[in-house]
C-alpha cells in the first residue's frame, strides 16, 4: 500500500482501560478523498478509535499521523492548522448552548481573525443554506430545536472551514429514517461538491452501504476485515456474518444491490 | 491524484493579462481555498476590488485547482455580490456561485425598545414573583409528601436522609472547623486588648459568649454549608436535568419531591443546628486559647464562667437560627436546581443563583430572628 497516500495512518495501536483490552495492533491507512466506515459490535472501540485519531485520548502504545504529522509534539500552530482541517461532527451534536445557531457556526470562523463579520455573515448564511436550516432559526438557540435539525447545524458547524477531513460519529443515530436518509443524501451531495475525506462510525447498515467507499470492521481487539464492501462482506468472521447477512443486513444489502 | 495534493498550498494569484482580440483579462490562479488564501485575505479582497471596478473585464477562474465555500464567498464580495458579464469557470465551481446568488439574508436582530427601563424593571419584578410562587409551591408539595409519609411510614426515604446528613453535615466538619477557630482567635485577639485598655479583662468571657453563640456561630456555619452543599444540590438537582435522570424519575412515577428534595431538606434541617454547635464550639476554643495567652485567663475559669453570664437560651436561638437556616437553604438550592433548563449557561447561572440568594436569605433570617427575639437572653 503507498503510505504516501494517506491521510490518516494509525501504526501498531494498543487501547487499554486498566486491565480492560479494547485494541490490540490495530494498522489503517485512510486514503484522500475516500469515505472509510468503522463498524463494530457495541464495546468493540470504534469510537474510542475515532477519539485517538481525533488526539482527544493518548493510545497505550502506536502511533496515529493525520496530514502526514504525528498527532504529539506540534507546537501551537501546527496544531491549529491541523484542528482547523479537520472537522468533527459528534454524536450528540455537541452544539455549544451558550451560542445561538448562528454564532455555534460562525464560532470557528472568527476563531480565525482573518475573516471580517460581513464575510462571516455572508458564510454562515451559505452553510446553513447547504444543510437547509431556514434564516429564522439562526438566532434560536440549541435547546429550542429538535433533534434532527441539531444533528444539520452540527454538520454545518463542522464544515464551517470547508475542512479536508470531516469525522462522523454516528451520523445518523437518534434521526428517524426519512431524516437520515436526507441526512445521507446530504453528505453525499456536499462530498460530490467538495471534495474531502471522510471517517465514519457507524451501526447504521443504510448509511454505510450508501456512503462508503471502504470499510474498517473491529472485532475481537482487532481490525478483521478493511477493503470495499464487497471485500469485506466476502470476509470469512463471525462479527461479519453476522452484521451483514442477518435478517436486516440481507434486506439492506439485497436493496442496494447495485453497488455490489 | 498526488499532484493537487501538493498543489493543495499553492497560493491565489490574480493576474491582469491581455486576452484575445485585446480584451483585458483577469487570470485567478491557484487554490481558492480558506487554508490558501490565509492571512492574505484583506490583500486580495483589495485587489478583487480594484479589478471589479472595470465592468467589460473578463474573468478567468478555469485555472483554479480548487476552491471552497469561503473562496466563492471572497470573490463573490469582490465582485459585488453579482455575477460580473463576462464570466469563465469550470462546472464544479458554477455550483458554487449558483448557491451564492440564492443566498438567504439573514433575519434581523431584535430592535432595542426605548421603553427598556420599564421592560427592565417589569421583568425582574415577575421574575422575584416567580420565585416566590415557586418556593410557596414547593414548601406547599413537601407538607403533602410529610403528609403522605406519615400515612405510610415504610415509604420514608431513610437512605437519601442519611446519605444527605452525612455529606452536608459530616463532611462539612472539617472547613467549619477550620474558619470557626481563625474567627475564635482574631475576635478574641482584638477584644482583648481594647478590654485591657479598662482593666475589664473578664468581660472577654461576655463577649465571646455572646456573640459566638448567638450570633458569630450559626452565620459563619450557615454562610458556609449555603456555598457548600447549597452549590452542590443546586449543580446535582441541574445535571439531573440536563441528563434527563429527572424525566426517567417521573415516568418511574418516583416524584422529585419525596425523593430528592424531602431528604435534603430534612437532613439539612437536623444537620445545620449540629453543624452550628460545632462551629461554636471550636470558634470558643480558639477565642479560649488566645484568652490564655494575652489576657492569663485560664481555662477552667473561662468555663465555668460561661453559663453565668450567657443564658441558655442564646444556645437554644442559636440551633434554631440553625434548623431554619439549614431548611431555607435546602429550599432555595432545591428551587433553584430544579428551574434549571437542559443548556450549560442555564447551569452556572442557576447554581450563582442559588447561592448568592441562600446567603442573602439566610442574613435576613438572622435580622428577623434578631428583631423577634431582641428582649430573650439578654441582660
Amino acid at each position: 500500500m503507498p503510505k504516501d497516500n494517506c491521510i490518516i495512518e494509525v501504526e501498531g495501536l494498543y487501547t487499554r482501560f486498566g486491565n480492560h483490552v479494547v485494541h490490540e495492533n490495530i494498522g489503517l491507512c485512510v486514503q484522500y478523498g475516500e469515505v472509510l466506515t468503522l463498524v463494530g459490535g457495541s464495546g468493540s472501540g470504534k469510537t474510542a478509535l475515532m477519539r485517538q485519531i481525533l488526539g482527544l485520548e493518548t493510545p497505550a502504545q502506536g502511533t496515529v499521523r493525520v496530514f502526514g504529522e504525528p498527532l504529539r509534539g506540534r507546537n501551537r500552530q501546527q496544531t491549529q492548522n491541523m484542528r482547523n482541517r479537520c472537522g468533527v461532527l459528534f454524536q450528540k451534536g455537541a452544539l455549544f448552548s451558550a451560542l445561538s445557531v448562528y454564532d455555534n457556526i460562525a464560532l470557528p470562523m472568527r476563531e480565525l481573525r482573518t475573516l471580517d463579520e460581513d464575510m462571516i455573515r455572508d458564510l454562515v448564511m451559505l452553510k446553513l443554506e447547504m444543510v437547509e436550516i431556514a434564516p429564522v432559526h439562526a438566532n434560536k438557540m440549541p435547546a429550542e430545536l429538535s433533534g434532527g435539525m441539531i444533528k444539520r447545524i452540527a454538520l454545518a458547524r463542522a464544515m464551517a472551514l470547508d475542512p479536508e477531513l470531516l469525522f462522523l460519529d454516528e451520523p445518523t443515530a437518534g434521526l428517524d429514517p426519512e431524516l437520515s436518509e436526507g441526512f445521507v443524501k446530504l453528505i453525499k451531495t456536499m462530498q460530490s461538491e467538495l471534495t474531502f475525506t471522510i471517517v465514519m462510525a457507524t451501526h447504521d447498515l443504510d448509511t454505510l452501504v450508501a456512503l462508503s467507499d471502504r470499510v474498517a470492521v473491529l472485532a475481537d481487539k482487532r481490525l478483521v476485515a478493511l477493503g470495499t464492501l464487497r471485500e469485506v462482506i466476502n470476509t470469512d468472521h463471525a462479527f461479519i456474518s453476522n452484521f451483514f447477512c442477518g435478517v436486516r443486513g440481507r434486506k439492506t444489502l439485497r436493496n442496494n444491490s447495485s453497488i455490489l | 491524484m498526488m499532484p493537487e495534493i501538493q498543489g493543495s498550498n499553492s497560493p491565489l494569484v490574480l493576474r491582469r493579462v491581455a486576452g484575445a482580440e485585446g480584451i483585458p483579462c483577469v487570470m485567478v490562479e491557484g487554490n481558492c481555498t480558506l487554508t490558501a488564501i490565509g492571512e492574505r485575505i484583506q490583500q486580495i479582497a483589495t485587489e478583487l476590488s480594484q479589478f471589479a471596478t472595470e465592468p467589460e473585464l473578463r474573468w478567468d477562474l478555469t485555472q483554479v485547482a480548487r476552491m471552497d465555500d469561503a473562496g466563492a464567498v471572497l470573490l463573490w464580495r469582490g465582485w459585488g455580490n453579482q455575477r460580473p458579464r463576462f464570466l469563465f469557470v469550470r462546472p464544479e465551481h458554477e455550483r458554487l456561485f449558483d448557491r451564492l446568488e440564492e443566498t438567504w439574508t439573514p433575519p434581523s436582530e431584535a430592535t432595542l425598545d426605548r421603553l427598556w427601563p420599564i421592560m427592565v424593571l417589569g421583568k425582574a419584578v415577575f421574575l422575584l414573583w416567580e420565585h416566590l410562587v415557586g418556593l410557596v409551591i414547593l414548601m406547599g408539595q413537601l407538607v403533602l409528601e410529610i403528609k403522605y409519609l406519615a400515612g405510610r411510614p415504610s415509604r420514608i426515604p431513610w437512605r437519601e436522609i442519611s446519605a444527605n446528613l452525612y455529606r452536608t453535615g459530616a463532611q462539612a466538619l472539617g472547613i467549619t472547623a477550620l474558619v470557626g477557630f481563625l474567627i475564635g482567635v482574631v475576635l478574641s485577639y482584638l477584644s482583648s486588648r481594647q478590654l485591657q485598655i479598662f482593666g475589664a479583662d473578664i468581660f472577654i468571657v461576655n463577649i465571646l459568649g455572646v456573640s459566638v453563640i448567638r450570633e458569630l456561630g450559626p452565620m459563619l456555619a450557615a454562610i458556609l454549608v449555603a456555598g457548600r452543599s447549597g452549590s452542590s444540590m443546586t449543580a446535582q438537582l441541574g445535571v439531573m436535568r440536563v441528563t434527563e435522570e429527572l424525566d426517567a424519575l417521573t415516568v418511574m412515577g418516583i416524584p422529585h419531591s419525596l425523593r430528592l428534595i424531602l431528604p435534603k431538606v430534612i437532613a439539612l434541617g437536623l444537620a445545620m443546628p449540629l453543624v452550628v454547635l460545632w462551629t461554636s464550639a471550636v470558634a470558643l476554643i480558639g477565642g479560649m486559647v488566645v484568652a490564655e495567652f494575652q489576657l492569663g485567663l485560664g481555662y477552667k475559669f473561662f468555663l465555668s464562667k460561661l453559663p453565668d453570664v450567657v443564658a441558655v437560651s442564646n444556645l437554644w436561638l442559636g440551633l434554631g437560627k440553625g434548623i431554619v437556616c439549614g431548611m431555607a437553604i435546602a429550599l432555595i438550592s432545591c428551587h433553584f436546581g430544579l428551574r434549571i433548563k437542559s443548556n450549560t449557561e442555564s447551569l452556572g447561572e442557576g447554581t450563582t443563583n442559588s447561592v448568592v440568594t441562600s446567603i442573602t436569605v439566610v442574613i435576613i433570617i438572622d435580622a428577623i430572628f434578631a428583631v423577634i427575639f431582641s428582649d430573650v437572653g439578654l441582660r
